[in-house]
């Protein structure tokens, strides 16, 4: 299938604790095949990472998880049912926030609820609470044009949260986000992640950001893209953030995805 | 304006033309230029006319028929234009033929059409005004991010619900830019339309006082219209101020 090192995990875990399963999926673009036969896995409340070159289809496989695009072959189950579209137990975090600029945060962030019929009331307490969860107590009245990049992407997290979704798509969510403000995301994401007990689905173009944030990292062929490698990066989290990126652990797992990922670069 | 510590209003530059005016007028080398001062009295004169009040009431109804109804086609079309393939591929040919096209030629069409009254004014203040509305509808609508669709829906959204609260909202700076300038070209209708018909309204009017050589009455009227015509655009210019802010915070 390809040259890199393919393991796959233990046949117990993938049927027992899946939450999302991805089976023979492909998908063509008119003359473009994005994704080739994936077969994947992902853990509950376990944060898997997409890694892979530029168009090698990683939000194609995003978007066929969340319902957006269709498949053209192969199907994707969750909570071991069939996925036919968007779903309640699915909530999706845009690279572009997709925030809408004539509502409030407090609205942008309550407008999954607003959707479900939820009363205001109700909705107001709810995101409230994941305002302030993503540190936007006080700017519950402002404008997404108001807010930085990284505030946006604040709101459009805190939306994805409010909705109580079981698994949480994330597409590229810092890569707007300048590189300091992307370490502060990085570890309020593990915060989050400690807190809610979700399952996330992250995809990002950064071998640092992957290994640092994910309990498992998938990694994707150039285009058609396949499975090529699957690494369990085992990083004491309740090391500080600068002693993980200093960790021996942390940096030979990062220089193994680079090996792993250097006879594409040719 | 400054001349040393005197400041000279704005209107100054109008009141040297007014002067000016009044001049050639008072020398009565052309006689379609009366002056300054006469004009103003036959305007005083005919504002306090029935015909006038007549005429301006029949001007504003098929302004305000012709636009109302330009609005009411114009929107929906342009949305469903943006919205759906199909209507753009049967509608777009016609829709940016009539845009640019010289539309005053098709009026004695019209004419024959409706008849020499009000009909063909509102057909012709709508067909002033409604191409511009229908293509700014459909660029709002094209403009709206893919990922704004995708959200709506990855949260459960879909047809009438995600049109009305998201796709609605997002195209409509373009929408009310639309609407702006139709009306200004559906000023321009009306006048056009009344003046090729010219058995009612200001059309009438023109066509009586320069039959007549009345050059004051004339000129107080075409007066009235600019002044009339550049209230209308300066309001709906504010009007438009006021939704700066959202059309901006955009970006
Ligand atoms: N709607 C579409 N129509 C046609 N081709 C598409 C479409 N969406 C994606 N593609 C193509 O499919 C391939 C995979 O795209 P995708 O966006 O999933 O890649 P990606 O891994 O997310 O890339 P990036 O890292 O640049 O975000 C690309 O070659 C892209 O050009
Ligand atoms: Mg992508």
């Amino acid at each position: 299938m390809s040259q890199a090192a393919l393991r796959q995990p233990p046949a117990t875990e993938a049927t027992n604790d899946a939450i999302v399963e991805v089976r023979g999926v492909s998908k063509i673009y008119g003359d473009v095949e994005a994704l080739r036969n994936i077969e994947l896995s992902f853990a509950r409340g376990k944060l898997t990472t997409l890694l892979g070159p530029s168009g090698c289809g990683k939000t194609t496989l995003l978007k066929i998880i969340a319902g957006l695009v269709p498949a053209t072959s192969g199907e994707i189950r969750v909570n071991d049912r069939v996925v036919t579209g968007p779903g309640p137990e699915r909530a999706f975090v845009f690279q572009d926030f997709a925030l809408m600029p004539w509502a409030t945060v407090m609205r942008n962030v309550g407008f999954g609820l607003e959707l479900r019929g939820v009363r205001e009331a109700e909705r107001k307490r709810v995101a409230q609470h994941y305002i302030d969860q993503v540190g936007l107590s006080g700017f519950e009245n402002k404008y997404p044009h108001e807010l930085s990049g990284g505030m946006k992407q604040r709101v459009g997290i805190a939306r994805a949260f409010a909705v109580d979704a079981d698994v949480l798509l994330m597409d590229e969510p810092f890569s707007a986000v300048d590189e300091q403000n992307r370490r502060k995301f990085q570890e309020d994401l593990l915060k989050l992640v400690e807190i809610e007990k979700k399952t996330f689905l992250f995809v990002t173009h950064s071998i640092e950001e992957a290994v640092y944030v994910s309990d498992r990292i998938v990694l994707l062929s150039p285009r058609p893209g396949r499975v090529s490698q699957i690494i369990d990066p085992k990083i004491d989290r309740t090391a500080t953030p600068d002693e993980i990126r200093r960790d021996p652990g942390y940096l030979d797992t990062v220089e193994n995805i680079w090996d792993g990922l250097r006879h594409y670069a040719e | 304006m400054r001349i040393g510590n005197f400041r000279i209003p704005m209107m100054a530059s109008l009141l040297v033309w007014l002067v000016v005016w009044e001049i050639v007028g008072r020398l009565d080398l052309i006689f379609l230029i009366p002056p300054v001062t006469e004009i103003a009295q036959a305007g005083l004169r005919l504002v306090q006319t029935g015909s006038w009040q007549n005429a301006s009431l029949i001007t504003l109804r098929s302004f305000a028929v012709g636009m109302a109804l330009a609005i009411a086609v114009g929107v929906p079309l342009g949305i469903c234009m943006g919205l759906f393939k199909t209507v753009d591929r049967l509608m777009g040919m016609w829709v940016n033929m009539f845009v640019s096209a010289p539309l005053s030629a098709l009026v004695p069409v019209l004419m024959i059409l409706f008849g020499l009254g009000e009909t063909t004014v509102v057909v012709t203040v709508f067909l002033f005004a409604v191409w511009i509305i229908v293509l700014d509808a459909r660029a709002g609508v094209m403009q709206v991010p893919r990922s704004l669709f995708e959200m709506g829906r990855s949260y459960g959204a879909s047809g009438w619900t995600l049109f009305s609260k998201i796709v609605l909202f997002a195209a409509l700076p373009e929408i009310l830019a639309g609407i702006r300038l139709g009306l200004i070209r559906g000023v321009k209708g009306v006048v056009i339309g009344q003046i090729l018909v010219s058995v009612i309204g200001y059309g009438e009017l023109f066509e009586l006082f320069s039959r007549n050589f009345e050059m004051a009455s004339f000129w107080a009227l075409t007066i009235i219209l600019f002044a009339a015509a550049m209230l209308l655009s300066a309001l709906i210019e504010h009007f438009e101020h006021r939704i700066d802010y959202y059309a901006g915070a955009r970006a």
